[in-house]
């Protein structure tokens, strides 16, 4: 930006000085090269979801199967979603399911709901409605009595975003 | 702080395994929004939710904003002896709502 200098010392900006920084600005934001001028949501993004998993489960490998998280496919209003968890597992004190944690990608905060449970459980399920601020991915993992890890990700297009500004 | 719905089989057979529904009507407020005067509405959400059995803890759940206002959460539990289930809300403020349910099992 420093070709958009005025060269006249102690000036006011002068209309053509104006005009001449606008359009250097409009230009380097189409391009992409101003970051800071774009306007986002505070959202979380893949990253964000899977540092949380980091946070909750530390850098384990997550093994897909077992796990069954049943979201509609296409949700008209994501401010209320029917979701459910099912897990394949005996519930055994020998071989059961500890807790089960359910992330998603783009709403402002990545955590959805961690359950904890044990072998008194009877079935490994639970069902609750979420939020979802956009159509995304929602994934939930699972944490057995052996410590493995098993998840399932649901892919979810959302036609009403839950509110989160201006509402 | 707010009412709550429970739903618990009144009789059931030892070692049958029950479905529970649990509802609280609370606003789950986000954080994330702003009233009509462009002012942040400061979050206010259960964050914590737990069911024991006579006393033995055997559901406890962590919630973030991404539940829907007025939680509903189902799960599942062993019917091993008759008693109460107790249910057990709290939220950001720390107050904690509870309800309980009884039980027979034959």
């Amino acid at each position: 930006m420093t070709d958009i200098q005025d060269s006249r010392p102690n000036s006011q900006p002068t209309r053509r000085s104006v005009l001449r920084t606008a359009a250097t600005f409009a230009a380097a934001g189409a391009a992409g090269a101003a970051p800071f001028l774009t306007v986002r949501r505070a959202a979380a993004t893949p990253e964000t979801m899977k540092a949380a998993i980091a946070k909750v489960i530390g850098e384990a490998p997550v093994a897909i199967g077992k796990v069954t998280l049943d979201i509609p496919p296409l949700v008209e209003n994501g401010n209320s979603v029917a979701m459910n968890v099912n897990v394949d597992s005996p519930m055994t004190p020998a071989d059961h399911v500890k807790a089960v944690h359910v992330f998603n990608e783009k709403n402002p905060q990545p955590n959805i709901i961690s359950v904890h449970c044990d072998p008194r459980a009877g079935k490994a399920a639970f069902s609750t409605r979420i939020r979802l601020a956009d159509s995304q991915n929602v994934v939930a993992i699972a944490e057995m009595s052996d410590g493995s890890l098993w998840s399932d990700t649901v892919e979810v297009i959302v036609t009403i975003a839950a509110c989160l500004e201006y509402n | 702080m707010a009412r709550t719905l429970i739903n618990v089989p009144p009789k059931a057979k030892r070692g049958q395994v029950i479905q529970i529904k649990s509802l609280i009507s609370h606003v789950m407020e986000t954080g994330y929004r702003r009233d009509a005067t462009g002012q942040p509405i400061p979050r206010d959400i259960i964050n914590a939710f737990v069911c024991t059995y006579n006393g033995v803890e055997i559901f406890r759940a962590d919630l973030h904003q991404a539940i829907a206002a007025n939680p509903f959460i189902t799960f599942f539990t062993v019917a091993t002896e008759s008693g109460t289930l107790e249910f057990k809300w709290t939220d950001d403020n720390g107050e904690v709502e509870t309800a309980t349910a009884k039980i027979a099992v034959e």
